[in-house]
């Protein structure tokens, strides 16, 4: 299709030499993309079909374990459970904040908003783990019970990651705080691409600002609202570091903060109650489930929200 | 409202409406939820025990350092540094090679391998290379790269490459062709063109692709808590995990530790926000 209008400018030159060439420049890189990254993903779904401690094919049995063996199939759906609260947070919270911050940062007779757009940016810079670590500080009820006290705050020198009802939450919106960053900026990008002609026939028409956000705005930016989806479903499947650094590894109070990444961990990394050793075949049954998730999820938004080419 | 004349030639800012006072308190809440913690972190850094207790909030009185010495000085604090540092030199180093290499390439092979290879690559950018570890595992055992910063290395250029491919390849067709003609009536060879006038007129893209890979490599905790458990090889990320178990009960010092790993990230992203903002939200626009 564009080969026809590129041909003819080129044709004179060696630039127009065909892959047996270009293949050397591209060869490197893909070399190392496969055996680090393409290659092991793939090749973990093989794995999942393995037993993990004799090493030998076992069909689903895995999968099967993972979903119906009490034991397991507990952990499995609870942090499944889990994983799907801190998304909606991240969903619901961290990108409807970004967007709202994206359009007072877009206003262009908003003072301040270069400085205001710096601060926003800065939690995501540090370290999930650095976070993590802070609040846990920060949350812990010994932290400042007295100072609080005396302000008349005492209420707030709560076990806010020790308790089962509130931790999940509570780590969920640590989490926001410090990704919020990106929507927003994302947004901004998105919403600075609207043409400015668009939006004085707008105002000439009389719309509101609400109407012009959610009439012109926002069908604009719908490519970025869904690339905004995929990321956050991605990372929040993935999320481990957070849950590591705030209640630990096996997502404590009692699993009540368990995520897959951080089930992922202990069972094929680590080692997992009832067995002590890690169990590659589970593990990657985990993963291999979290790979199929994420696709079915990420295609069908994807067709949805991106415009085609 | 009503759009007349007079309205209009006023400045708009003058306009009441201008002033945009929700926004600017909104903001100004926001700001005081990002910097409280971000103040805690660094103020309680540097109280002493006593100071803290006595006022985690305020400023601190008496003021010492004593607990930034102590890490640096009994945790082998440089040692991490320069490993962090040669992780992420290195595999920034090979992404930029490789993905230029690569996107040049890319940019001029048309056809359906090339076609094929490139989705290949931007694929990747979707899925993250977690699920891959149970498989990284064995590999890395096999080469015999546990407790060696190369594994870090290996598996952070694969992770890279499909956001450094996607970005490359399409700045560099971006680029008008002329240059190129120009280049080969000169009778330049290709890798020259490459080296000479590709690479510098890309260095926009390649700041873009690196800041993109910067941060994560450098406060990547994943992989190194996996590949790595001797000490003279931990990053400082990996580092702190250790350390802030010992120092449990000295909460300052914990502070302190975890400002020194927080502070060169921060440090450098306020000495250039611009760019850092363009690279971590970088293939979001047009993906």
């Amino acid at each position: 299709m564009q080969k026809t209008a590129r041909q003819p400018r080129l044709s004179a030159s060696r630039i127009n030499q065909g892959g047996g060439y270009w293949i050397w420049y591209v060869l490197p890189a893909l070399i190392v993309y496969i055996m680090f990254m393409a290659y092991p993903m793939l090749d973990s779904v093989r794995l999942s079909l393995y037993d993990g401690t004799t090493g030998e094919f076992a069909g689903f049995a895995n999968y099967v374990t993972l979903f119906t063996d009490p034991d397991t199939a507990a952990r499995f759906w609870g942090a499944f459970g889990n994983t799907w609260v801190f998304f909606a947070y991240h969903m619901l919270v961290q990108n409807m904040l970004g967007m709202l911050f994206a359009v007072i940062l877009t206003n262009r007779t908003m003072r301040g908003r270069g400085f205001y757009q710096t601060i926003i940016f800065i939690p995501v810079t540090i370290a999930v783990m650095v976070t993590g670590y802070l609040f846990k500080l920060l949350l812990n009820p010994s932290f400042a019970r007295y100072a609080l006290q005396d302000m008349g705050l005492g209420a707030l020198a709560r076990p806010w990651l020790g308790k089962e009802e509130t931790a999940l939450h509570v780590v969920s919106l640590v989490s926001v705080w410090q990704w919020v960053g990106i929507p927003t900026m994302m947004f901004v990008a998105g919403l600075q691409g609207i043409s400015e002609d668009l939006m004085e026939a707008a105002d000439i028409a009389g719309a509101n600002s609400w109407q012009t956000f959610w009439y012109i705005k926002l069908p604009l930016v719908m490519p970025v609202v869904g690339m905004i989806a995929i990321l956050t479903f991605v990372n929040n499947f993935n999320a481990f570091d957070i849950i590591y650094s705030m209640t630990g590894p096996k997502g404590q109070p009692n699993y009540s903060t368990d995520l897959i990444g951080s089930l992922f961990y202990r069972v094929g990394v680590v080692g997992d109650h009832p067995i002590s050793n890690p169990n590659p075949g589970l593990g990657a049954a985990i993963s291999t489930s979290v790979f199929l998730m994420l696709l079915a999820g990420v295609i069908p938004t994807l067709r949805a929200t991106q415009s085609k080419e | 409202m009503e759009r007349n004349q007079a309205n209009k030639s006023r400045p708009r800012s003058m306009r009441l409406s201008n002033l945009h006072i929700p926004s600017h308190i909104l903001m100004l809440v926001w700001m005081l939820v990002v910097l409280i913690p971000v103040y805690l972190l660094v103020a309680n850094a540097l109280k002493t025990k006593r100071g803290m207790y006595d006022n985690p909030f305020g400023l601190p009185n008496p003021l010492t350092f004593d607990n930034f010495q102590s890490v640096i000085q009994d945790g082998n604090f440089f040692s991490y540094f320069g490993n962090s540092l040669f992780v992420v030199g290195v595999s920034l180093f090979a992404i930029l090679l490789l993905g230029s290499l690569a996107g040049y390439g890319l940019a001029h092979w048309r056809g359906k391998t090339s076609r094929g290879i490139y989705f290949g690559f931007v694929f990747g950018m979707m899925l993250p290379i977690k699920i891959a570890t149970i498989r990284l595992m064995e590999l890395m055992k096999g080469f015999g790269l546990f407790n060696n910063l190369w594994s870090l290395i290996l598996v952070y250029i694969a992770m890279g490459l499909p956001i450094a491919v996607f970005i490359l390849t399409e700045f560099i067709r971006g680029l008008p062709r002329d240059l190129y003609e120009a280049a080969h009536i000169d009778g330049a060879r290709q890798h020259k063109i490459y080296g000479s006038i590709v690479l510098p007129l890309i260095k926009p893209a390649l700041a873009t692709v690196g800041i993109y890979n910067l941060v994560p490599i450098w406060n990547d905790l994943w992989f190194p808590l996996i590949f790595i458990t001797q000490d003279d090889k931990k990053t400082v990320l990996l580092a702190v995990t250790r350390l802030q178990g010992q120092y449990a009960t000295d909460w300052p010092r914990v502070f302190a530790l975890l400002t020194l790993s927080a502070l060169p990230v921060i440090a450098l992203y306020l000495a250039m926000s611009k760019q850092f903002v363009t690279g971590l939200t970088a293939g979001a626009v047009k993906g």
